[in-house]
């Protein structure tokens, strides 16, 4: 479910990093005006909890696999949606950092997929709505169960929206739809029996815990939340085009995919112009690979709506620099391994 | 991990700030690249393995963690060479399609950009992440809540790897081990931690707390810091314009025909 | 010097689950004075120890620390003057580092910045731990978190110093150099535990609490021999004052 950096374009990765910053910004000022600083070691405390709940797991029966615990939600309902969304997001922090489990630029991505949706959204309009004023097992029950699989799959989804904008992957997008909406319906109908499990136990321990949550809540208007989301997604898709037109990636290369035309102008940059006088002396060489051009061709065109111009155009993918991005890569790893050691022996030698 | 960033090197002396930022830029130009331009990306080792050897970091460790973090983008990579066939390039006389490009392309990425990250913990510490952080305006609240987050994660893991520890001994045959004592179990360890929040509420109480939390910088943002930050952003950004890859290439190629 | 004085008068507490934990508890401890409070798990020490420093407060009865009662508006100088170390180390020492966890009670009493690093680094020192200035506090043994946890109150130079079960968790040799360490000290010690050796070394006085009450309040010597007494309120000779096992005789008490 975590979305690595491999996988994203900077469009992507940069605006959902801007729109969770702004989330984290706008939650801890709603927390500062509410908040009792018991709460400061609390959330913390629950950070950890969410670790270390993780690590404990229950055998799904006939199955033989097992389920943990998912989070968002429980958080949701113990601390409240501000507290929630940052402790989530402090969570996901610590796991790209040392658990390389999501990336550093797809944190964006991760804190609005794991965070924004259970927390401001699943919370407020699904839990709260369920719970009304009156607590009962049963609706408390139904009520943690639905908000976690709903959380989650509006979380995949965003997945693979992300993924498919980033323009990395080539799944296509029923496929890939396909594939993560059952896949988590599975895994968010566990999270919500688990998540469900630990509620009704606090509720019958220390009912206080989970009811006492009721009033802080009751500031979060669904108005102002849809407001803020047409904001951010008029910000969002403004960052978004002036990215894709800034860098011609992810998006002109899905056009290029379903229009069968290369739409790659040559980008306005000196450097591509650089990068192409290079290729055309390399083209002087007599090397075999320039006299390869020609018969690179045809194979090529097995797509006849993919003709030889595509080949040319793009320096990367040409044969005149494949082999010598081939021997230059294997070249600047060695130097770079190289001057690894450098470093280290010089310090040897020091110390 | 952790002791990791307690040693003490040039690298691990530099303000957190301009490591962050430099490995921020760092991460920018690396996912920058078109799925297909696989050469370009080399250059950027030079970054993670500088970190790693000044900093004096275990270098395979970090490897067999980029490893045991690998599936996921490996999933999603995997697809690629299945849906795109077009045959872009030859090696030799074998054809080499997009798809494998790409594939091999996220899969660089990914090692560049996981092994940067964990190496840029490795030889600053979470603290000096999270002091960077708050430095460069996070909200004081989200780097407090990291702070005690990261504090009471060490505590909380031990506590309910003891719980489990004591089911499992108990257990037998899968009895014992569903989800009419995970929750119970849970929640027991989830009251204790609320319990444990309000203890060390107490001892904050005890000592002056009244509502906010005064760190102290050690670092300084100074000369070496911008020597530093100048210097990577400009290879970066060089790295980015051209491919050096392809030039080191061609020059070998020249050197030998 | 009245303000090292804590004088408590039939304090009553309740907790809002109905539990009534203190039930009339009446001392007064002087200046100078190193008191250990024993008694059986669950009957009163701890809930008596939060009302020391206003963390609760009585819900009948009154309550003195130095000049000034304890109350909502006196918590503030309450805090100041009284240093209490919990039981657990984990709860105590929150900060990422040993350095910015000695430091957080003197930011937070207002110290300007440039006396803090010597006042950290001299509480430290005094309680033997300057070289863990830089570790995480999350990577020290027991018996380092310990000392720390004391270091963490010291550095706010309180008039009394509050432990709650210093020796629990600790290797025989990190517990004797802790209570070395204890001995030095001059402040005004008040010491909740079940080591009733440590009581001997360490307390001149000993009060015993029962079921919220006091049973006992007296000179540590005699109350810890008082074999019917200890075992009324859970409690067993010291291993020190008991016969040897192998060969019958009794120790002295003091080294």
């Amino acid at each position: 479910m975590h979305m690595a950096d491999a996988l994203i374009s900077p469009a992507v990765g940069g605006t959902m990093m801007a729109a969770s910053a702004g989330l984290i910004a706008y939650s801890a000022k709603k927390l500062k005006n509410e908040m009792d600083d018991s709460k400061v070691p609390l959330m913390g405390v629950m950070g950890a909890f969410i670790f270390a709940g993780q690590m404990i797991n229950f055998t799904i029966p006939a199955t033989g696999s097992s389920g943990h615990i998912g989070g968002g939600i429980l958080l949701a309902i113990l601390l409240g949606p501000w507290a929630a969304f940052l402790t989530i997001a402090s969570v996901l922090v610590v796991q790209a950092l040392f658990f390389a489990d999501g990336g550093l630029l797809a944190l964006g991505c991760n804190i609005f997929n794991l965070g924004f949706f259970p927390c401001l959204i699943i919370y407020p309009f699904v839990f709260k709505k369920i719970m009304g004023s009156s607590f009962t097992r049963g609706k408390l029950f139904f009520a943690t169960t639905l908000s976690a699989i709903l959380g989650l799959q509006l979380g995949a989804f965003c997945v693979v929206i992300e993924t498919l904008a980033s323009g990395i992957s080539e799944l296509p997008f029923g496929t890939f739809v396909l594939l993560m909406q059952p896949i988590h319906l599975a895994i968010g109908i566990v999270e919500g029996l688990a998540s469900a499990a630990v509620v009704l136990f606090i509720h019958t321990m220390q009912p206080e815990i989970i009811e006492g949550t009721k009033v802080s809540t009751s500031a979060l208007s669904f108005k102002k939340v849809l407001a803020t989301l047409v904001v951010l997604a008029a910000i969002t898709g403004g960052l978004f085009s002036w990215f894709a037109s800034a860098f011609p990636d992810g998006l002109e290369w899905s056009m290029f995919k379903t229009a069968g035309v290369e739409e790659l102008e040559k980008p306005k940059n000196p450097i591509y112009g650089i990068l192409e006088s290079i290729q055309e002396k390399t083209a002087f060489l007599p090397d075999y690979d320039f006299k390869a051009e020609p018969e690179a061709a045809p194979p090529a065109g097995e797509d006849p709506a993919a003709p030889e111009p595509e080949e040319a155009s793009w320096p990367a993918v040409s044969p005149g620099t494949s082999l010598s991005g081939i021997i230059g890569g294997a070249l600047t790893l060695i130097i770079a391994v190289l001057f690894g050691f450098a470093v280290r022996k010089r310090k040897v030698v020091e110390s | 991990m952790d002791l990791l960033s307690y040693r003490q090197t040039p690298v691990h002396r530099f303000d957190p700030r301009a490591k962050l930022i430099a490995t921020l830029i760092f991460l920018f130009c690396v996912v920058s690249f078109h799925k297909y331009q696989l050469s370009n990306l080399f250059p950027y080792f030079i970054f993670p393995v500088y970190l790693v050897s000044a900093g004096d970091i275990p270098a395979g460790y970090i490897m067999k963690k980029i490893i045991v973090v690998s599936p996921f983008a490996l999933m999603v990579a995997v697809f690629n060479p299945i849906f795109d066939t077009a045959v872009v390039s030859h090696v030799g006389h074998l054809g080499v399609t997009g798809g494998w490009i790409s594939f091999f392309s996220i899969m660089t990425r990914f090692a560049l950009t996981v092994g940067t990250a964990l190496a840029l913990i490795a030889c600053t510490g979470f603290y000096g992440i999270c002091n960077a952080l708050g430095r460069l305006g996070m909200p004081r609240v989200f780097v407090v809540q990291l702070l005690f987050l990261y504090r009471y994660l060490f505590v909380l893991v031990e506590e309910a790897a003891r719980m489990l520890r004591a089911r499992d001994l108990r257990s037998f045959e899968n009895r014992g081990r569903g989800l009419r004592v995970y929750g119970p179990l849970m929640g027991t360890l989830l009251l204790r931690s609320i319990d444990r929040a309000q203890k060390i509420h107490r001892a904050m109480v005890c000592r002056g707390f009244d509502g906010t939390i005064r760190i102290t910088g050690t670092h300084s943002f100074g000369m070496r810091e911008y020597v530093f930050l100048a210097l990577w952003t400009v290879m970066f950004i060089c790295f980015r314009l051209w491919n050096v890859s392809v030039l080191a290439g061609d020059f070998f190629v020249r050197l030998f025909s | 010097m009245s303000h090292h004085i804590i004088k408590a008068d039939e304090i009553h507490f309740t907790y809002p689950d109905g539990f009534h934990a203190l039930r009339g508890i009446s001392f007064l401890i002087t200046h100078g004075e190193s008191v250990a409070i024993v008694g059986a798990n669950g009957a009163g020490k701890s809930t008596l120890l939060l009302h020391l420093n206003g963390l609760l407060l009585p819900t009948q009865g009154g309550l003195r620390v130095g000049d000034y009662p304890v109350t909502k508006e006196t918590a503030h100088h309450i805090k100041r003057s009284v240093g209490m170390v919990f039981q657990n180390p984990d709860d105590q020492l929150f900060m990422p580092t040993v350095y910015d966890d000695v430091a957080f009670g003197p930011l937070n009493l207002g110290f300007p910045p440039e006396e803090i690093n010597g006042r950290v680094q001299q509480t430290l020192e005094t309680v033997g731990a300057a070289h863990l200035v830089n570790r995480p506090t999350h990577r020290l043994s027991g018996g380092e978190k310990r000392r720390v946890a004391i270091a963490t109150v010291l550095s706010m130079t309180p008039d009394i110093l509050i432990l709650d079960e210093p020796t629990s968790d600790l290797d025989p040799g990190a517990r004797r150099r802790l209570i070395e360490l204890l001995g030095t000290f001059h402040h005004t010690k008040i010491i909740a535990t079940h080591d009733l050796d440590m009581v001997l070394d360490l307390c001149e006085r000993t009060i015993i609490i029962n079921e919220g009450s006091i049973l006992a309040d007296g000179r540590s010597a005699e109350i810890l021999r008082d074999e019917a007494l200890l075992k009324k309120s859970s409690l067993e000779k010291p291993l020190r004052l008991q016969g040897c096992p192998v060969c019958g005789k009794k120790k002295k008490t003091r080294r």
